[in-house]
């Protein structure tokens, strides 16, 4: 298995607090990965810096052999690393098509001269866009809903048009930051089934998420984090039991819904 | 043939250029046509504001500035420099890219008030130049603009430039339009909704910035030199000053940033309004505060989004 990031001795503060500290991942490709914590374990934070909105205090990431810690979000997705947000982050003035077509930007090579001019290449590039964008749409289930003005969609289908949009920019590696977060028991086996998918399309994962039943089912390995320090990591399996993780963060309530999963 | 016009999404510029067509044999007299040729100068200028506004959702307050580099160059060529128009107003087009790239590189950073402070202060900046370096502009008196001569005819009548600031507007809408339906239409908007969300799907979030403003200082510069072709004279207030910026935001504003007929339509409102309203003298201007209230308090989203909402639901 090779290695497809690698975050090495991750640390960052905000006004003295350590946020994370220490935290060292490797992430192999093709697999499932969860991130799991309480509140405040510095999850997202350490999302935040691998996808390149943060710069770390100390330490690197590197994403196929390449140190790209400090780049900007815009040049990792040219290597292939695309995310979404724990709060919806959807372009809500554009239709639901429109918004998986922006995720298609890195891949549409015409000049911005050419979309002055309204040159043809643009039309056949607006046409090859809309269809992979339909593409991307139909596999999250919300083809349907195309031409519907994103501001009108229901919360779980916003879930999934960030989803969509993001494997427009066609990623390596897709990280999402607690993809069925707000979402019921329908719509989160429905995430849970598209990430299945994703992962069987050859899309390494990585994700943060709250949700023990998901996380259990569909995980390879799990890393537990806590006040931003890395308490574990392994399969779902291994987490279960470990004592620290029941301790720290399942509880009895925690522990008995891993088991049920 | 009809029904693939009223679908396209160039209906804005077949409409503008109907309108164009036949206003002529509507309008009374000159005086008119001069009026309706102030206003596609100001629509061109709010048009390309728009881009910046509407499109992006990002703020300048110091537009006209860019007018005032487009005016300007068309008389200071042709009378200091020996430079003919056509040439001349090229020269400002690309003078006033060259100074929205050079300022935007810094200032595009910065978000909301802070960028509107910034762009304001890039307006007054070129406005001070244009009114101190009076043995150039004429300073605060401003100065004539000679008038354009074309294969040795001079081009004159008021009838002339009315056709030509009208198949400018068109041209600059067709390019609006091409540019919201492109790819690069598509990163401005994206931009607008949520910067984070667009720097992950790999849009080069400044780049983008600094070439629509860019975009939008060329369009200023265009309808500022018409400004000059038209009016015969300039000044630095009556181009590039401080209230003809905040004029073009408002003209975008009340107009519409979603559409892109609302930058003519907020352009004619203030162009003719104040002329229309001159019968009550003392009161013009109050009469003009409170209509603009009113439409902004009717019709939040700008005249025009706003009322082809109204008439969709009605249709449908």
């Amino acid at each position: 298995m090779s290695i497809l990031l690698r975050a090495e001795d991750i640390s960052i503060s905000f006004g003295g607090i350590k946020a994370v500290s220490g935290v060292s991942l490797a992430v192999e490709r093709g697999e499932i990965l969860s991130i799991i914590g309480p509140n405040g374990a510095g999850k997202t934070t350490f999302f935040n810096i691998i996808s390149g909105l943060y710069l770390p205090s100390q330490g690197r990431v590197m994403l196929k052999d390449e140190d790209v810690t400090g780049r900007p979000p815009e040049m990792l997705a040219r290597r292939g690393l695309c995310r979404t947000f724990q709060n919806l982050q959807v372009f809500f003035g554009m239709s639901a098509l429109e918004n998986v077509m922006a995720g298609r930007h890195r891949h549409e090579r015409t000049s911005a001269l050419s979309h002055i001019l309204g040159l043809r290449c643009v039309g056949r590039e607006n046409a090859r866009s809309a269809a992979e964008a339909r593409e991307k749409l139909d596999f999250v289930g919300l083809a349907d809903l195309a031409e519907r003005s994103a501001g009108g969609l229901s919360y779980g289908a916003l879930k999934r048009l960030e989803i969509a949009r993001a494997l427009a920019s066609e990623p390596e590696l897709l990280l999402l930051d607690e993809p069925a977060a707000g979402c019921n028991g329908t719509e989160t086996a429905q995430i849970s089934e598209i990430i299945r998918k994703i992962a069987g399309a050859g899309i390494t994962v990585v994700l943060v998420e709250h949700d023990m039943k998901l996380v259990m089912r569909i995980s390879d390995r799990i890393l537990v984090l806590e006040q931003g320090r890395s308490l574990c990591l392994g399969p779902p399996s291994v987490v279960r039991g470990d004592s620290r993780v029941q301790a720290a963060y399942l509880g009895q309530h925690g522990t008995r819904e891993a088991h049920v999963a | 043939m009809l029904n693939r016009m009223l679908r396209s999404r160039y209906l804005p510029a077949f409409l503008m250029l109907a309108a164009m067509l036949a206003l002529p044999y509507v309008l009374p007299s000159t005086y008119y046509l001069r009026v309706a040729s102030m206003v596609f100068v100001f629509a061109l200028a709010a048009m390309g504001l728009n881009l910046l506004l509407g499109l992006a959702g990002q703020v300048s307050l110091g537009h006209a500035g860019f007018m005032g580099v487009g005016a300007y160059a068309v008389a200071i060529g042709p009378t200091h420099l020996g430079v003919p128009a056509i040439p001349s107003a090229l020269a400002g087009v690309a003078l006033s890219c060259l100074l929205a790239y050079l300022m935007g590189r810094p200032i595009l950073k910065l978000k909301g008030y802070y960028l509107a402070v910034a762009t304001l202060g890039c307006g007054l900046l070129i406005s001070m130049v244009l009114t101190n370096e009076a043995q150039w502009t004429g300073g605060p008196d401003g100065m004539g603009v000679p008038r354009l001569v074309l294969f040795d005819a001079p081009v004159r009548g008021v009838q002339t430039w009315y056709y030509v600031c009208g198949v400018a507007l068109v041209i600059g809408m067709v390019l609006a339009i091409n540019l919201t339906f492109s790819p690069t239409g598509r990163a401005l908007r994206a931009i607008r909704d949520s910067e984070v969300a667009a720097r992950v799907v790999g849009i080069d979030v400044a780049r983008q910035k600094l070439f629509v403003f860019v975009l939008s200082a060329a369009y200023a510069a265009v309808a500022g030199s018409l400004l000059a072709f038209v009016n015969g004279h300039i000044t630095p207030d009556s181009t590039s000053g401080f209230l003809r910026s905040i004029e073009l935001i408002t003209m975008v504003v009340l107009g519409g940033t979603g559409a892109v007929l609302g930058p003519v339509a907020g352009a004619a409102i203030l162009v003719i309004l104040p002329q229309a309203l001159t019968v009550f003298h003392d009161y013009e201007h109050m009469i003009l505060g409170l209509v603009m209230m009113a439409c902004m308090i009717a019709l939040r989203q700008g005249l025009v989004p706003a009322l082809t909402a109204r008439f969709r639901e009605r249709t449908a």
